[in-house]
C-alpha cells in the first residue's frame, strides 16, 4: 500500500486526475443511500424541471430526482462493468494463454470454439441468449461476459503467440517449468500492456453495451438507474439542442478517460521506458 | 511461402467446418427461443387452429432435425432458402442490404483505419506530450458515449443545426455514387468515430510495448531518430495485434452497426436481422448469421495470415 | 392565411374527436373543397419488418395497414367522423341482425380493368373463413355461417347468430377486397380498386405509391406520389420531420413533444381515441380470486398522474373498463373512480391483508411510455401498503411467453369501433383473449341481448349496466385512453375531421390527406 502510494505521488499529474475520479465515483457509489437527497425511484416534482437547489442536476422525463438517479446510476453501472469485464478477462486470457502455450490440438479446440462464437454477430448473439435466459441483472452479466471473452482470448493468444517463440519462454520450457508457472511469470508480464489497454476500454464498453440492448428493448430492470439506460431515455432530446441527456453520457466518458489514464500509467509503467 | 499457402488451405477447411459448427448453435439457439413464427406474425390475435394450420403451411410440424437438414443442405448447394414469413426467396431479400452494409463497412473502414492507425503512431512517437493526451483524451470521450448517442449529436449538428446532410439515409435504388456517400455521410462518420479509438489505443499500446526490446533499445543506442525507431523497427513487428484489432473492427462494422442502422433508417442487414429474430424467421436468421460468419472467418483468415506472414519466427517454425 | 393557421391551432390543442372538434370548428368553412391534387407525400410509419406482405390476412403493423388501405377497399368504413360509411358496398339492410344483404358499389374496376362483382367480395372474406385459413382476423368472422351471391352485384351473409354490429366488423382492416384471377386465385399481389396502385414495395425499408387516375371515390387520392418510409425509431422520425425529409409521422415522441411543438413547420395532432393499457390479474387465482384486492389495486392508480407524466396530457382518464369518451354507447354518468391510497389500504384490511407484493409484466414494445407507466403505479401503490414490482419483460416474445400467461400483467387494446367487439373478445367467458379470466353471469346475458337488441335506448342501457359490472367486478385495471399523436409538416392538410380508430386519420391519410 505505501509503495503504491508513493509510485502514485511520483505519478503523473494525468494519473492522480485518474485516480482521483476513479476514487472519487467508488465512494459515490459505496455510499450512494447516504449521498443521495431522494429515493432511487422515488417522483419527486413534475418532469424535466430545471437545476434548482432542491433538484440539483432537475428531474428527468417521469419526475424523479436527476442527482439521486446519477449518484444511484454509480453503484449499478460500475459494480455491472466491474464484475462482468474481471470474469471476461479472467476467463480470456487465461484460456488465451494456455491455448498459445499448449499449441496443437488444444489451441485447435478452444481457438475454434471461440472462432464460432464470435463469428457469430455479437448483438444478435446477445438477442437470443437474452430472449431465451430472460434479461436479469444475472444473465446480463453472463452474456456479455461471454461474447468480451472471446475477444479477449483472441487478444491474449495473438500477444501470447508472439511470446512463445522467444527465447526466454523455450529455456523455461527446457528447464522443465510447468504449465501454470510459464504463464503465470513468463507470459502475463509480456503480454500484460495490450491486456490492461484493451482492459480499460472494455470496461467502459460494458455500459455502451448495455444502453446498446436497451436501445433494442433489453437490459437494466427498472426502476434500477444506470448511466447507459439514462442516456437512451433522453438521448433523443439532443437533436433538438436540449442538453440533458449529455449528463450521463459525460458521468460515462470522464469515467473512460479516468480509467484509460490509469491504464496509461501503468503502461507506461510496464514498458520500463524512461523517456 | 508454400508453407504459407499450405496453411491457407488448412485454415480455409476450418473455416468451413467453423460455418458448419456456427449453423448448429444458431439453429439450436433458435429452437429453444420462446414462442416461434406462427405466434409472431398472427400476433396477440392468433387462435390455436389459427396457428396449427399457419405451422402446417410452413412445415414447422417436422421435427427439427429434418428442418436442419433441408435447410443446410439447400444451403450447400447454394438455394439460400425462403423466408418463412413472406416466401419470398432470402437471396432476394438481402442481396441490397448486403450491399448497402458492405458500402457503408467500407466507407467507414477507408477513413477509419488509415487514420486510427497514423493517429497510434503519432501518439506513440510524441508519447506522454500535449498532443498525445489530446488525442487520447478526443478519441476516449468518442467511444465512452453510445453509438446511437454519437449518432444523434451529429444529427443534431450536421442535419438540424447546419442542414449540410440528412438525418436518414433514404436511399433510392438508382442513387449515384456521389448521392450515396452524401446520403451515408452521418452513419459512416458515427462508426468511423466509434472503431478509431479501440484501433489507435492498440496500435500505440503495442508500439510503445515494443520500444523496451532490446534491439530497439540497440537502434535506439546506436543513434536512429524516434521517427525511424518507431516507424522501420517498432511498426513491423507490431502488426499482428495491430491487424488483429483492425480484423475485430472491420467485422463489428459489418455485423455490429444495427443501431446505427436504426437512427440512420439505413436499410442494411443488422436491421433485417433483429426483425427476422423478433419475427422469429428462422431461416433468414440462419442464412444471414451464416453470411456474416463467412464474412467473420474470413477476416480472421487474412489477419492470421497477415500476423504469421509478419513474423519469421512464426513463418519458418518447425 | 391567417384563418389557416388559427383553423391548425385547434389541432395543437388537442381536439376530443367527433363532437368537440365539430364543435369548434362548427363555423369554420369545410375544407375538404380546398382539397388540392398533386405533389409527393413522404410519411413514416413506425410497425412492420421486412417480412411483411400484402396479404391482408397476416395484416397487423401500421406499413401493413396503410399500404393495404391506399391499394384497397373495404366494404364498410369507418369515416373521418367516426362514423360507419359505405364504400365498395353502396348499401346493407337486415331484418333480423342475422341475415345481412349487402349491396356493391356499381362500376367500380379494379387495377387490372376488371370489373368488381360479388364473386370478388366472397373471395375475399373467405380468405379469413374455414379450417385451413391462416387468417388473423378468424375470429372476427368466425359467426359466419354462410357467405352467398346474389345476382353480380349482392352478397348475403348469415350468422349463426344475430349481431347488430356486423357492418362494423367488415371495415376492420384485414377484410380488404381483392380481384379473382381467371384461374379463380384471389389476387393478394396488390391489385385493388383503391387510389394508389404499387409502384414499388420493398418492405421494412420504402414503399412507393401511384395515384390511380381512376379512383371511384371523390375528393380522394390527392397526392400524385406517395413514398411510406418505415422508421422504427420514433427519435429519428421526429427529426426527419423537423429537417423536411419526411412530411407526417405515425407517432411523436412524448419527450420531445414541447420541443416539437415549437417548431414553426411542424404540425402535432394529437386526438384522443380508444387505444388503452390493462393491467390485467388473473382473477381465478389468489390473490386476484379477492375481489378487495382487484378493488385494493384500482384505488391504488392515481390516474390522472399517469396521464400527465406518461402521456404529457396527451390522454383521458379510464374508468377500469374499456369502453373510451370517444366511443359509442360510453356510460358518461358512470362515477369516476379516483386515487385513493386509504381506500386501497381499506380493501387490502377486507381481505385479511396487511400488506401485499405482486410482480407485473410491462414491455416497451406495448406502447411509448409502458415500462414507466408501471414505474410510476409501484409509486402511487405504496403508501397504501402495495409493494408493484416492476417486472420488464423483453418485446420479443412477450405476446407468446408473458401476455396471459402470468399472474398480473399489462395488455395493450386498440380501438374498436363497437363496444360488442372488445367485451366478446376480452371480458366473456370462453373469450378468445379474455386476460383477466373475467367470468360473470349477468355481464354474459347482457352481451348476447345487446347483440340483437335493435332498439338503441335499451342497446345503451346494457352496454352501460356492462360498464358498471367490469369497473367494480373486473380483474383489469384500465388507467386511461391514450390520444394517437402523430404530426405532419404545416404544408399537408386534411379534412374537418380526423378519425379517432387509428393514428393518421384512420390509418388513411394517404388517401384523405393533400398538399396545400
Amino acid at each position: 500500500m505505501n509503495a503504491f502510494l508513493y509510485e502514485l505521488r511520483r505519478a503523473p499529474l494525468s494519473a492522480k486526475f485518474g485516480c482521483t475520479v476513479v476514487l472519487f465515483y467508488i465512494a459515490v457509489a459505496i455510499f450512494a443511500p447516504v449521498l443521495a437527497p431522494f429515493g432511487e425511484s422515488e417522483v419527486v416534482g413534475y418532469e424535466y424541471q430545471a437545476w434548482s437547489t432542491e433538484n440539483w442536476l432537475g428531474t428527468d422525463s417521469l419526475g424523479r430526482d436527476m442527482a439521486t438517479r446519477m449518484i444511484y446510476g454509480a453503484r449499478n453501472t460500475i459494480g455491472i462493468a466491474l464484475v462482468t469485464t474481471i470474469i471476461a478477462f479472467a476467463a480470456g486470457s487465461a484460456a488465451g494463454f494456455f491455448a498459445a502455450v499448449m499449441q496443437g490440438w488444444v489451441d485447435q479446440a478452444l481457438s475454434r470454439a471461440v472462432d464460432v462464437v464470435i463469428s457469430i454477430p455479437t448483438l444478435i448473439f446477445a438477442l437470443l441468449l437474452l430472449t431465451i435466459f430472460g434479461a436479469s441483472v444475472t444473465s446480463l452479466v453472463g452474456v456479455i461476459a461471454l461474447i468480451y471473452a472471446t475477444f479477449v482470448y483472441r487478444i491474449a493468444r495473438a500477444v501470447a503467440m508472439g511470446i512463445v517463440v522467444m527465447d526466454y519462454v523455450e529455456a523455461a520450457q527446457v528447464r522443465g517449468e510447468g504449465l501454470w508457472w510459464i504463464m503465470r511469470k513468463e507470459i502475463l508480464p509480456n503480454a500484460a500492456p495490450p491486456l490492461v489497454a484493451e482492459f480499460g476500454l472494455r470496461f467502459c464498453f460494458v455500459f455502451l453495451t448495455i444502453s446498446g440492448l436497451s436501445f433494442l428493448g433489453l437490459g437494466i430492470q427498472p426502476p434500477a438507474a444506470d448511466w447507459g439506460s439514462m442516456v437512451r431515455e433522453n438521448a433523443s432530446l439532443i437533436t433538438f439542442g436540449d442538453l440533458t441527456p449529455l449528463i450521463p453520457a459525460a458521468a460515462i466518458g470522464l469515467l473512460t478517460v479516468a480509467v484509460n489514464f490509469i491504464v496509461d500509467w501503468m503502461l507506461h509503467k510496464a514498458s520500463g521506458l524512461k523517456t | 511461402m508454400q508453407h504459407l499457402f499450405r496453411l491457407f488451405v488448412q485454415r480455409l477447411a476450418l473455416g468451413l467446418l467453423t460455418l458448419f459448427a456456427v449453423s448448429l448453435v444458431i439453429f439450436l439457439s433458435i429452437e429453444l427461443l420462446p414462442g416461434d413464427v406462427a405466434q409472431q406474425v398472427l400476433g396477440q390475435s392468433a387462435t390455436p387452429e389459427n396457428l396449427a394450420a399457419f405451422r402446417r403451411e410452413l412445415g414447422l410440424d417436422q421435427p427439427a432435425y429434418t428442418r436442419y437438414l433441408s435447410w443446410f443442405g439447400g444451403f450447400l448447394q447454394g438455394d439460400l432458402g425462403h423466408s418463412l414469413i413472406s416466401g419470398l426467396p432470402i437471396k432476394e431479400l438481402i442481396a441490397e442490404r448486403m450491399y448497402n452494409t458492405f458500402f457503408l463497412a467500407g466507407f467507414a473502414a477507408l477513413i477509419a483505419v488509415p487514420l486510427a492507425v497514423v493517429l497510434g503512431v503519432v501518439a506513440a512517437l510524441y508519447r506522454d506530450t500535449t498532443l498525445d493526451k489530446t488525442i487520447n483524451v478526443v478519441a476516449l470521450t468518442a467511444i465512452s458515449v453510445p453509438e446511437f448517442f454519437v449518432g444523434y449529436i451529429l444529427v443534431w449538428l450536421f442535419a438540424v443545426e447546419l442542414g449540410l446532410f440528412p438525418s436518414i439515409a433514404n436511399l433510392s435504388e438508382d442513387a449515384s455514387l456521389g448521392d450515396r456517400i452524401y446520403r451515408t455521410f452521418l452513419p459512416a462518420m458515427t462508426l468511423t468515430l466509434i472503431v478509431t479509438a479501440h484501433m489507435m489505443r492498440m496500435t500505440r499500446a503495442s508500439l510503445i510495448n515494443l520500444l523496451a526490446l532490446p534491439y530497439l533499445e540497440m537502434a535506439r543506442l546506436k543513434g536512429a531518430s524516434q521517427r525511424r525507431l518507431i516507424v522501420i523497427h517498432a511498426l513491423p513487428n507490431a502488426i499482428a495485434p495491430i491487424v488483429t484489432v483492425i480484423a475485430i473492427n472491420l467485422a463489428y462494422l459489418i455485423v455490429g452497426v444495427v443501431i446505427v442502422e436504426v437512427v440512420f433508417v439505413y436499410p442494411g442487414m443488422g436491421q433485417l436481422l433483429v426483425d427476422s429474430v423478433a419475427k422469429r424467421d428462422f431461416t433468414v436468421v440462419q442464412t444471414a448469421c451464416l453470411l456474416f460468419a463467412a464474412t467473420y472467418i474470413l477476416f480472421n483468415l487474412a489477419s492470421d495470415l497477415i500476423s504469421i506472414a509478419s513474423n519469421p519466427r512464426l513463418l519458418h517454425r518447425k | 392565411m391567417t384563418k389557416y393557421t388559427s383553423n391548425l391551432s385547434i389541432g395543437r390543442r388537442g381536439f376530443l374527436a367527433g363532437s368537440a372538434a365539430v364543435l369548434g370548428l362548427s363555423n369554420m368553412p369545410r375544407r375538404a373543397a380546398a382539397a388540392t391534387k398533386g405533389g409527393t407525400f413522404r410519411l413514416a410509419v413506425s410497425q412492420g419488418g421486412t417480412s411483411d406482405t400484402l396479404n391482408p390476412a397476416e395484416a397487423s403493423g401500421s406499413q401493413q395497414i396503410m399500404v393495404g388501405w391506399a391499394l384497397r377497399n373495404n366494404l364498410t368504413e369507418i369515416g373521418s367522423d367516426n362514423k360507419l360509411k359505405p364504400e365498395l358496398a353502396v348499401s346493407w339492410s337486415s331484418d333480423d341482425a342475422q341475415t345481412w344483404v349487402f349491396k356493391l358499389r356499381p362500376g367500380v374496376t379494379f387495377h387490372n380493368g376488371k370489373s368488381l362483382g360479388a364473386e370478388d367480395a366472397i373471395a375475399s372474406l373467405n380468405l379469413h373463413r374455414g379450417e385451413d385459413s391462416t387468417s388473423g382476423a378468424k375470429a372476427l368472422l368466425a359467426g359466419v355461417s354462410e357467405i352467398t351471391a346474389e345476382g353480380t352485384d349482392t352478397v348475403k351473409i348469415t350468422l349463426s347468430a344475430p349481431n347488430a354490429d356486423f357492418p362494423f366488423i367488415l371495415s376492420d382492416y384485414h377484410f380488404q377486397i381483392m380481384p379473382v384471377g381467371a384461374d379463380g386465385a384471389l389476387d393478394l399481389s396488390g391489385t385493388g380498386t383503391g387510389g394508389y396502385t404499387l409502384e414499388s414495395w420493398k418492405p421494412g425499408v420504402k414503399t412507393v405509391l401511384q395515384r390511380n387516375p381512376d379512383y371511384w371515390k371523390d375528393g380522394a387520392a390527392n397526392f400524385d406520389r406517395v413514398e411510406l418510409l418505415l422508421i422504427s425509431d420514433s427519435g429519428s422520425a421526429t427529426t426527419a420531420l423537423v429537417t423536411g425529409e419526411i412530411d407526417a409521422v405515425q407517432s411523436a415522441e412524448y419527450k420531445t413533444l414541447g420541443l416539437l411543438g415549437r417548431d414553426k413547420n411542424v404540425e402535432i395532432e394529437s386526438i384522443s381515441g380508444g387505444f388503452h393499457p390493462v393491467f390485467a390479474m388473473q382473477s381465478s387465482q389468489a390473490p386476484f380470486s379477492d375481489k378487495n384486492v382487484r378493488l385494493a389495486l384500482k384505488y391504488g392508480v392515481d390516474r390522472e398522474a399517469l396521464v400527465k407524466q406518461v402521456l404529457r396530457g396527451h390522454g383521458t382518464i379510464a374508468n377500469d373498463h374499456p369502453i373510451a369518451p370517444s366511443m359509442p354507447y360510453f356510460d358518461a354518468s358512470l362515477e369516476q373512480r379516483a386515487y385513493d391510497p386509504d381506500k386501497a389500504k381499506f380493501h387490502l384490511k377486507e381481505a385479511g391483508l396487511d400488506s401485499l407484493a405482486v410482480s407485473l409484466s410491462v414491455s416497451d414494445s406495448l406502447f411509448a411510455g409502458a415500462v414507466d407507466s408501471v414505474t410510476l403505479y409501484r409509486e402511487h401503490a405504496a403508501p397504501a401498503g402495495i409493494d408493484v414490482q416492476v417486472a420488464r419483460e423483453p418485446g420479443d416474445g412477450y405476446w407468446s411467453d408473458v401476455w396471459m400467461k402470468k399472474p398480473f400483467f399489462t395488455g395493450s387494446w386498440g380501438a374498436r369501433p363497437v363496444p360488442d367487439m372488445i367485451f366478446a373478445t376480452a371480458y366473456s367467458k370462453g373469450g378468445d383473449w379474455n386476460e383477466s379470466q373475467f367470468s360473470n353471469d349477468t355481464f354474459q346475458q347482457l352481451m348476447l341481448a345487446a347483440r340483437s337488441e335493435l332498439d338503441e335506448a335499451k342497446r345503451g342501457q346494457m352496454y352501460g349496466d356492462m360498464q358498471a359490472i367490469l369497473r367494480d367486478e373486473g380483474g383489469s385495471v384500465i388507467p386511461f385512453f391514450r390520444n394517437f399523436v402523430f404530426a405532419r409538416r404545416v404544408d399537408i392538410s386534411h379534412g374537418e375531421d380526423v378519425a379517432s380508430n387509428w393514428a393518421l386519420d384512420g390509418y388513411k391519410a394517404i388517401e384523405r390527406w393533400w398538399k396545400a
